[in-house]
């Protein structure tokens, strides 16, 4: 039922600094799964420790485990993740801006069998016909949006079963933001890939979510049904920008920032 | 007129084992970023393995030389796994410096088996001259410039077609973000360790036949340096016609210093001067790669 199980996960980096203390998630098959909190929460981090890349930034699980599949995956190599069929679109996109587009995805689809190269292109091309036209050019000189839509395209590449995205809509105009997680629906819906959103826009992320977790200081504070999320008031106040009176919030109000202070304690 | 012939052609001979030697170090560079200052050694490693095999134990020179080849990957392998994994996710800079290290040990290990005498060769090819432009030039030059070609188109295709290839120049550009695609870093720090070290002991099995061998070899890698940086440090290109140039510009200023300034020596400084004049005109070398900057 849960492709994907977090447990009580502690995430220190560098030795010292103790950044997810003890969180918990599940992932049910085929849904899609927003993570949402505030900058320096731990999303990130919570992603990474998933898809094993926490190695590479001197980041160690300390406490708890990974269960993906009921597997545990928390003591595998990122590329031995990978091959088990999840996939981690990091924040910033990354895309490799010296190789040309279809490079990028050749590199995206790097554990698949070369055979399959044509078809994933094609699927790929289908998602993003803008990637098309340019697919010889330089990755570089793609447009931010271009360049976010290359890194999913990416991803496709490899057939993940769940597909793991930090922040898809990080710097791109509202249109676009549409456009993207549109996208996602689709490839949730269309390729049948299980999706661990994390974003900043939540209204974006619960609009298309089935269930959402939020995150703070490396804790879960809050997790339901998408629905009850976005009715939520605190979420509606401090995630939605919305005042519980339906006004926007305002700082000025203590009692405001005793509640903020609970949330973040 | 014929004396400046012959400066070229064996400034072309010479270049292109620099290319070979600058192959190694441009693979490394491109698929991880670091400068190896340990080149020059791997050089001096092949030499010296082949010498022993086919002078100390006996074996036929292409036994010898294909053992080599073997021998070199599997020092690639062990370098990967002793000093550059435990070094991933670290600086860069700090990779550097180990390379450093590694240079030493490895001169000072070669010293220790070997001795600081020169060794030489057993003749393998024939030594008549073939007549190239009415010049007398010995086989084995021939045969190392065409083995310096053909490893150099062989490459090239690597890099720019098979998807090993376009890997390498992912982790290059982005090591966590090539990890996240299945990319096993570890496997392509070893792969372009194991490809700088095999070229890197053609080029010295190849100068074993020409000059013979000594520790001071390893100074090779030094020479390397002015024909990457000439053809910028990842392009595989620049570093071949890096090799050539400065094989050909430090033989002919060699000759003509010699010939009209009666001064010997002008080899072991004339790559750097070449260096610094093209660098001034030309900042990130003949074929390096600009930053990408979006306007
Ligand atoms: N490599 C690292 N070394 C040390 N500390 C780190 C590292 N990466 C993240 N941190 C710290 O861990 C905390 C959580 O970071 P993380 O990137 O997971 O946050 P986030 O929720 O993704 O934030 P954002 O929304 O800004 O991306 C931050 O305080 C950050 O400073
Ligand atoms: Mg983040």
């Amino acid at each position: 039922m849960n492709i994907l199980s977090v447990e009580n996960l502690e995430v220190v980096y560098n030795d010292v600094v103790l950044v997810l203390k003890g969180l918990s998630i599940k992932v049910e098959r085929g849904s899609i799964t927003a993570l949402l909190g505030s900058n320096g929460a731990g999303k990130s981090t919570t992603l990474k420790s998933i898809s094993g890349l926490l190695a590479t930034e001197d980041g160690e699980i300390t406490e708890g485990s990974v269960f993906y599949e009921d597997q545990p995956i928390h003591k595998l190599w990122p590329e031995k993740i990978v091959r088990l069929g999840i996939f981690q679109v990091m924040e910033g996109r990354r895309i490799f801006e010296d190789l040309t587009v279809e490079e990028n995805l050749k590199c995206g689809g790097f554990v698949r069998p070369g055979k399959e190269f044509s078809q994933s292109r094609e699927l790929v091309f289908e998602y993003f016909p803008r990637l098309k036209e340019r697919r010889k050019q330089l990755a570089g000189y793609l447009s931010g949006g271009e360049q976010q839509m290359l890194a999913i395209g990416r991803a496709l590449m490899a057939k993940p079963r769940l597909l793991l995205l930090d922040e898809p809509s990080l710097g791109l105009a509202p249109l676009l933001v549409e456009e993207i997680f549109g996208i996602i629906k689709r490839v949730n819906s269309e390729e049948g890939v299980t999706i661990l959103l994390v974003e900043q826009n939540a209204r974006a992320a619960l609009n298309i979510a089935s269930h959402g977790y939020i995150l703070e200081n490396g804790r879960i504070v809050l997790d339901g049904r998408a629905e009850s999320l976005l009715n939520n008031p605190d979420v509606q106040e401090f995630y939605l920008g919305i005042g519980s009176t339906g006004e926007k919030r305002s700082y000025r109000n203590v009692k405001h920032y005793r509640r903020r202070k609970r949330w973040l304690g | 007129m014929e004396y400046y012939l012959h400066l070229v052609l064996n400034g072309l001979v010479i270049g292109s084992i620099y290319s070979l030697v600058a192959l190694g170090f441009v693979i490394i560079y491109k698929a991880t970023k670091v400068v190896n200052f340990a080149q020059g050694e791997l050089v001096m490693f092949g030499a010296y393995i082949c010498f022993a095999l086919t002078v100390q134990m006996g074996l036929p020179f292409l036994v010898s030389f294909f053992m080599t080849l073997i021998f070199s990957v599997i020092l690639g392998l062990c370098l990967e796994r002793v000093i550059l994994r435990p070094m991933i996710g670290e600086p860069i800079i700090s990779v550097i410096m180990v390379t450093i290290g590694l240079s030493t040990v490895l001169k000072a290990a070669i010293q220790l088996f070997w001795g600081t005498q020169v060794r030489v060769y057993p003749q393998v090819l024939p030594s008549e001259p073939i007549w190239i432009l009415g010049l007398p030039v010995a086989p084995v030059y021939i045969a190392a410039f065409c083995l310096s070609v053909v490893l150099f188109v062989i490459f090239s295709l690597f890099f720019k077609y098979s998807t090993m290839g376009i890997a390498m120049r992912a982790t290059a550009f982005d090591q966590q973000a090539a990890q996240s695609m299945g990319i096993g870093v570890k496997n392509i720090f070893a792969m372009s360790w194991c490809i700088a070290a095999v070229v890197s002991s053609i080029g010295g099995i190849i100068l074993g036949n020409i000059n013979g061998i000594t520790p001071q070899l390893g100074h090779l890698g030094l020479k390397v340096f002015p024909a990457v940086i000439l053809g910028g440090l990842d392009s595989l290109l620049g570093a071949a016609l890096g090799g050539l140039i400065i094989g050909v510009l430090e033989n002919l200023s060699d000759g003509l210093a010699q010939q009209f300034f009666g001064l010997a020596g002008f080899r072991e400084v004339a790559a750097y001067f070449i260096l610094v004049i093209i660098l001034m005109i030309k900042p990130y070398g003949l074929f390096g790669t600009p930053e990408i900057e979006r306007v």
